[in-house]
């Protein structure tokens, strides 16, 4: 806190309300282009060449109307997923089991496409996208009660979580649940109907303005309602919160809970809106994203938004990248890890600017110790 | 804390020694008793269950280490998979460059300890959140190893048993405890060695100074930076031994991804062990044993979907954390950046 201008001062004037906008994007596109910098140098080292590269990747992202409607779908899940890793933030939460909650909620919502019958496209529709929730919130909510309510830290709970969930729903794929058309045997569910479909209206799919009211929807619940004040608390100080009579415990698990709602609507945006089906590792890394894009975003929902194009645009380019180029797409996994670290270590960059930190709040979790 | 608010009422010394160590003690006699019941009854079974405890628990023994060495110094590390991997993938490399099983190992705990420098960096120097710091490393290790990865790639050859004499023949222990390829009997010494230099050594008592109040180290003329990265460089290079151990001695290839969480899971066998070497050995033990009666079930007509089978180590995992088996007692200033004034 080596800076206390109130934001009334800065926005007084064009200048001082650009200022602040530059002192929150600064260090998220620093941290970027220094990313791509260092994943150059590697590209280079490794014998590629990264201009080519780098144009290929850019070319399959946003190349032409169809690469970009590519870009939006896996922005998606995206979007959803750095949501339910920054929701949970809020609450000094860190929810790496994001992924398992996006698991099943992908599976539930599959299972809910092709399972019931005979409801008109819209209806069906919302229908899995709520079970896909459900599962979701319902995953999260285990973490959650844990951690209120026996102190085991929610890190490694729902990473033990996460390979939890990738058995139950292999399991579920690969049995109860198992495709059995034409002499199938790959672990998979049946398609969904096209009733239970979400479609895109010409290139761009409809889950994208989804994820879009939903970033403003968690925008409006952390600022503008008790609970969002309450979650934020929590984050802060729980004993603060504690003090001023909230009930930590209660909203521990709500959180999750939202944040797993978040996640389990991305996985089954996925499944209703890409793959159609629920199968095993095509979800794969999703939830683990969320935490990049979530820190890329400055936490902040709208934030989010553009972070996970970024990312959504890497993942969407990174086959013509190895098609055109012969650069193997887990390039984009180094500079996602690379950028993470830049903007975590903002200490490094603000030197290299010379910017004070913005007045946002900054991510703290609670250690092992506050248990 | 809140612990100081209400303490509880004081415990005479073998009350305090039952309640901490009461459960472990109960479950490592249950575990001893069944195992002899079984060797009696099949000592085939019985022995290879017993060898495959010891292969599985290697990997998260040490892992605990690297994780408790950083945390005893207030350095809280999730980046142990990470290092893992990126262990394992290095040593895997130099091996199949050099054929030489000694280089390839030296080369994997030289890049633990270099992920491990990583980490203080971010930590002690930048003072990032540490949680996310050991993120860094996880998905960087991740990427990394994923990019460099060539399909088709195997060693020259992996690191072969070597019976111990005389103690190799002794029934039942004997093929599970001196009939070992080297890492394993290095994790034996390690062990004995890191509980030994915590609990009797000053550089020890410096370490947990630093992890439990940093501020009186300080004041004491102990630096708490230099503590605090050598402990986490050391950890790094345990945990790169952890990942030799995967592709140069069980293995003897490389997968993406082959740690498959082991890294966690070895945290949850620090804590279980209470941030000591030998309690963690313990744990380690219970959760190798674990694994190998899932290969066991496996292989046994049972009808499990091996889905179940296999989320048994990471609900165990689960259910320590909660509580459910003792409380642990964490470091006072774990995870807490030291600013000096």
């Amino acid at each position: 806190m080596d800076e206390q201008r109130t934001p009334k001062e800065d926005s007084q004037s064009i200048t001082g309300w650009l200022g602040a906008v530059w002192r929150v994007i600064a260090v998220p596109l620093a941290a970027v282009l220094l990313a791509l910098v260092i994943g150059a140098i590697i590209l280079a080292v490794s014998g590629a060449n990264p201009l080519q590269a780098y144009s290929a990747l850019v070319e399959g992202s946003f190349g032409s109307m169809k690469a970009f409607g590519r870009t939006l779908a896996k922005a998606t899940p995206l979007i959803f997923s750095g949501l339910a890793v920054a929701f949970a933030f809020k609450a000094g939460l860190f929810n790496i089991g994001a992924q398992g909650q996006l698991l099943f909620g992908a599976l539930a919502s599959a299972a809910a496409g092709f399972m019931i019958e005979g409801l008109p496209p819209f209806l069906h529709a919302t229908l899995a996208l709520l079970i896909g929730a459900a599962a979701g919130a319902a995953f999260a909510a285990i973490p959650g009660a844990l951690k209120a309510y026996t102190g085991a830290h929610e890190v490694i709970t729902t990473i033990m979580l996460n390979y939890v969930a990738i058995n139950m729903t292999d399991y579920f794929a690969d049995g109860p649940f198992k495709d059995t058309s034409n002499g199938n045997i790959v672990a998979r569910t049946p398609e969904i109907l096209d009733s239970a479909r979400i479609p895109s209206i010409g290139e761009i799919p409809v889950g994208f303005f989804l994820a879009i009211l939903a970033a403003v929807i968690v925008w409006w619940l952390l600022w503008r309602t008790t609970l969002g004040f309450e979650i934020r608390t929590v984050g802060l100080s729980p004993h603060a919160a504690k003090y001023a009579g909230m009930k930590v415990a209660a909203t521990v698990i709500l959180t999750m809970v939202i944040s797993g709602i978040l996640a389990g609507i991305g996985g089954a945006i996925e499944t209703q809106g890409i793959v159609g089906r629920y199968q095993p590792g095509f979800n794969t890394g999703l939830g683990f994203d969320g935490i990049t894009i979530a820190l890329l975003g400055k936490t902040h929902p709208i934030g989010i938004i553009p972070a996970a194009i970024l990312i959504g645009a890497m993942k969407a380019g990174a086959s013509t990248m190895q098609f055109n180029a012969g650069v193997a797409k887990e390039i984009t996994d180094v500079i996602q890890a690379l950028m993470l670290f830049f903007v975590t270590a903002d200490m490094i960059i603000r030197k290299l600017l010379r910017t004070k930190a913005d007045s946002g709040e900054k991510v703290t979790l609670s250690g092992w110790g506050q248990q | 804390m809140q612990n100081t608010t209400n303490l509880p009422t004081p415990l005479s010394p073998s009350q305090q020694f039952l309640k901490q160590w009461g459960v472990t003690i109960f479950i490592t006699v249950a575990v001893i008793g069944i195992t002899i019941w079984q060797y009696i009854l099949n000592s085939q079974v019985t022995e290879a269950v017993l060898a495959s405890t010891i292969r599985q628990s290697t990997p998260l023994v040490l892992g605990a280490l690297c994780g408790l060495l950083s945390e005893r110094s207030a350095v809280i590390n999730i980046g142990i998979e990470g290092q893992m991997l990126l262990g394992a993938f290095v040593g895997f490399l130099v091996n199949v460059w050099t054929g030489n099983l000694l280089i390839a190992v030296i080369a994997a705990v030289l890049t633990g300890a270099l992920m491990g420098l990583l980490l203080a960096y971010m930590s002690v120097t930048l003072k990032m959140d540490q949680i996310i710091g050991g993120t860094v490393i996880n998905i960087l290790a991740l990427g990394l190893t994923g990019y460099f990865y060539q399909v088709g790639l195997t060693t020259e050859g992996k690191m072969q048993p070597i019976p111990l004499g005389p103690l190799a023949d002794i029934p039942l222990i004997g093929p599970a405890f001196f009939n070992n390829p080297p890492i394993t009997y290095a994790t034996f010494v390690l062990v004995i060695a890191v509980h030994y230099v915590l609990f009797y050594t000053k550089w020890g008592l410096r370490t947990r100074a630093v992890g439990e109040h940093p501020r009186a180290a300080d004041t004491l003329g102990v630096n708490v930076f230099k503590v605090r990265y050598i402990n986490v460089m050391v950890g790094g290079a345990i945990a790169g031994l952890a990942g030799a151990f995967l592709t140069l001695e069980a293995v003897g290839s490389f997968e993406r991804a082959m740690t498959n969480g082991r890294g966690f899971v070895a945290l949850a066998v620090m804590l279980f062990g209470k941030y000591t070497p030998l309690g963690a050995w313990g744990a380690a033990m219970l959760f190798g044993f674990a694994n190998a009666m899932q290969t066991q079930l496996q292989f046994a007509d049972i009808k499990i979907a091996h889905q179940f089978i296999g989320m048994l180590p990471y609900v165990l995992t689960i259910v320590i954390l909660s509580g459910f088996v003792g409380r642990t007692r964490v470091p006072a200033a774990d995870g807490v950046p030291y600013e000096k004034e």
